[in-house]
């Protein structure tokens, strides 16, 4: 599999991350040689096996719906790096 | 007492100290703070010490056993300070992930394992380096400067729990928590001459730890020998209603530290042939297999075992761990944590100028690689592919556990790396993750104790590894073998004094 800077730019941006042109061309050599190392993969033959999420049978975890306190909304919003009135402040999203 | 004399105890023997009045929390307090003056200029093991709550903790517990409180008198580690990897959520006590993006976050809630601590008595004394997101094998991606190894400034202590590692085996912590996704337990305690244990996973309660990748992550010990990460297993294991897999009680293991009576007689224990062979470094290669005779000697059947799946276990983890971490971090955003990027035109921008700005460039690189396995079009052939050879993986190490009771591994195929070496090459940094991603990716119990030592005076450590839920019995084999050898007792400080002696 070749990592082109396409394919560079185009993951970063669905990552929200952004790369200058130096960055991208030192991401994609360092990408290109792990993918190229990852491709071993292919050569395991996996046609009958199934995908492996959990190691133990996980079942759901279910509780009663009852209502239980929460944290204060204060204290979450004292990390925010802005707040107002005890929301968060974002840049406008809708003209 | 004198300070180095505490720092010097285990866990268990400061403990008992404590309790029978010897010494007092807080003066084991004073005394981790003055190894910490010490040694921090040297190590740069801690981003965060917590004098003053360790104090107010300490004197707490101080009066309280002095009342007979009869909790903490039962309590093996009642006032005993610890140090705690920075990954780990903690009641107004910042919470770096040794990332810029965090800013200052000072969690609003304590973990569940920070609680089960304060309920034993333990102290928090700090919160130690680590990699940025635990993401790296070195501690030098922190974006708070690497750590350096006790044993030589020029090395890296291991990664990604290498400030809670190297503050052990410095004598500047009694003992700690890390975490471990594919070896960030075990391999920095190997390269610091300590004992690390990452648990079976589901037994320690995630909630609380900053996510890396949500189905290997797990928090374990990193203490002077295995009967303290028995007694820290006690602790904190169990059941935890937070985390959604947490395994129920009827199935965890239980009554670590009582387990521990060093008795392996009859216990069949493997070693895995391409493990030996697989360009091991010779000094690696000999621990591990005096290791194999000194346990054959208390009793064990020891034989050569194969693993045949060794080369295919650092695609499988990178994919499975990449893909996890490129969605749990996408919740750094700028808006709900500490660090926002300036100058932004709207929220697309300022979610991108905030993510670049703020994260270092190795969890920059592990974010674009979980996006590309994830993204539509490569799903299938790598990642969805990754998950598959985890159940190939699986069934192979339930075949070698219905034959044995433990396999041993090395914990890296050398000692402790220079400064700066991994970096350069991030592909050959991940190879070195070979022996121990696999106990992650089958969810096993894994340890790490001290072997011996290299040619320049550098730990060496093993891992026992067992099936999973077989925790108890993978810590009394480490048992049984630190009885028998002294390798973890050696600290930088207590071998350069024999060295002075003999040389006098």
């Amino acid at each position: 599999m070749q990592i082109t800077k396409e394919l560079v730019g185009y993951v970063a941006e669905l990552s929200r991350i952004e790369l200058d042109e130096a960055q991208t061309e030192k991401m994609q050599q360092e990408l290109g040689a792990i993918v190229e190392y990852m491709d071993i993969l292919s050569t395991l033959d996996t046609t009958e096996t199934e995908p492996l999420s959990h190691i133990f049978a996980i079942t759901n975890v279910m509780r009663e719906d009852e209502v239980r306190p929460s944290a204060d909304n204060e204290d979450i919003m004292k990390n925010l790096p802005e707040t107002e009135d005890g929301m968060p402040v974002v840049p406008r999203t809708i003209d | 007492m004198e300070y180095r004399e505490i720092c010097e105890m285990t866990a268990l023997q400061l403990g008992q100290a404590i309790r029978e009045k010897k010494t007092t929390s807080t003066e084991a307090v004073s005394a981790v703070l003055a190894a910490i003056e010490e040694k921090e200029p040297q190590t740069h093991a801690y981003i965060t010490i917590c004098r003053e709550e360790a104090f107010a903790k300490a004197s707490e517990v101080d009066a309280a056993l002095a009342a007979g409180d009869e909790g903490l008198l039962a309590s093996p580690l009642a006032g005993v300070p610890i140090a705690i990897k920075d990954n780990i959520c903690t009641k107004d006590i910042k919470t770096s992930c040794a990332s810029k993006i965090l800013g200052d976050f000072a969690p609003f809630y304590d973990a569940t394992v920070i609680e089960k601590l304060e309920k034993a008595g333990a102290v928090m004394i700090g919160k130690t380096n680590m990699d940025e997101f635990a993401m790296g094998s070195t501690t030098e991606t922190s974006a708070y400067g690497p750590t350096l190894n006790p044993w030589d400034a020029g090395r890296v202590p291991g990664g990604s729990s290498g400030g809670s590692a190297a503050a052990v085996g410095a004598r500047a912590a009694v003992c700690a928590l890390g975490s471990d996704t594919g070896g960030s337990i075990r391999q920095p305690a190997a390269y610091c001459g300590v004992t690390g244990f990452k648990p079976t996973y589901g037994t320690v309660s995630r909630y609380g730890l900053i996510a890396y990748a949500s189905s290997l992550d797990q928090i374990g010990p990193i203490a002077k020998d295995v009967k303290d990460c028995a007694a820290l297993m006690d602790i904190i294991s169990g059941h935890d209603e937070m985390d959604g897999t947490s395994l129920p009680q009827e199935m965890q293991p239980a009554g670590y530290l009582n387990a521990m009576n060093g008795k392996i007689t009859g216990m069949r224990i493997g070693i895995p042939k391409e493990a030996v062979e697989k360009g091991l470094e010779p000094d690696v290669k000999k621990a591990i297999l005096d290791m194999g005779r000194t346990l054959q000697n208390l009793g064990a059947e020891v034989e050569e075992i194969s693993l045949p799946f060794l080369d295919y276990v650092i695609p499988t983890y990178y994919i499975i761990a990449a893909a996890e971490a490129s969605s749990n971090l996408s919740r750094f955003d700028g808006v709900r944590y500490g660090f926002r990027a300036e100058g932004y035109e709207d929220l697309t921008e300022m979610y991108s100028k905030t993510r670049s700005q703020g994260f270092g460039e190795e969890v920059k690189k592990r974010i674009l690689l979980g996006t590309f396995v994830l993204s539509s079009g490569y799903y299938d052939a790598y990642y969805k592919k990754a998950l598959q050879v985890k159940a190939i993986i699986k069934q192979e190490f339930d075949k070698i556990f219905s034959r044995f009771d433990a396999i041993l591994l090395p914990a890296a195929p050398s000692t402790a790396p220079k400064l700066g070496e991994s970096l350069a090459d991030s592909l050959k940094m991940y190879l070195s993750d070979i022996f121990t991603v696999s106990v992650n990716i089958a969810g096993l119990p894994g340890l790490s104790v001290p072997s011996g030592f290299d040619r320049e005076g550098m730990p060496v450590g093993t891992q026992i590894i067992g099936p999973a839920l077989g925790d108890v019995n993978v810590l009394n084999i480490g048992y049984a073998f630190q009885q028998a050898t002294d390798w973890h007792k050696a600290s930088p400080s207590a071998c350069a004094a024999a060295a002075e002696k003999e040389v006098r």
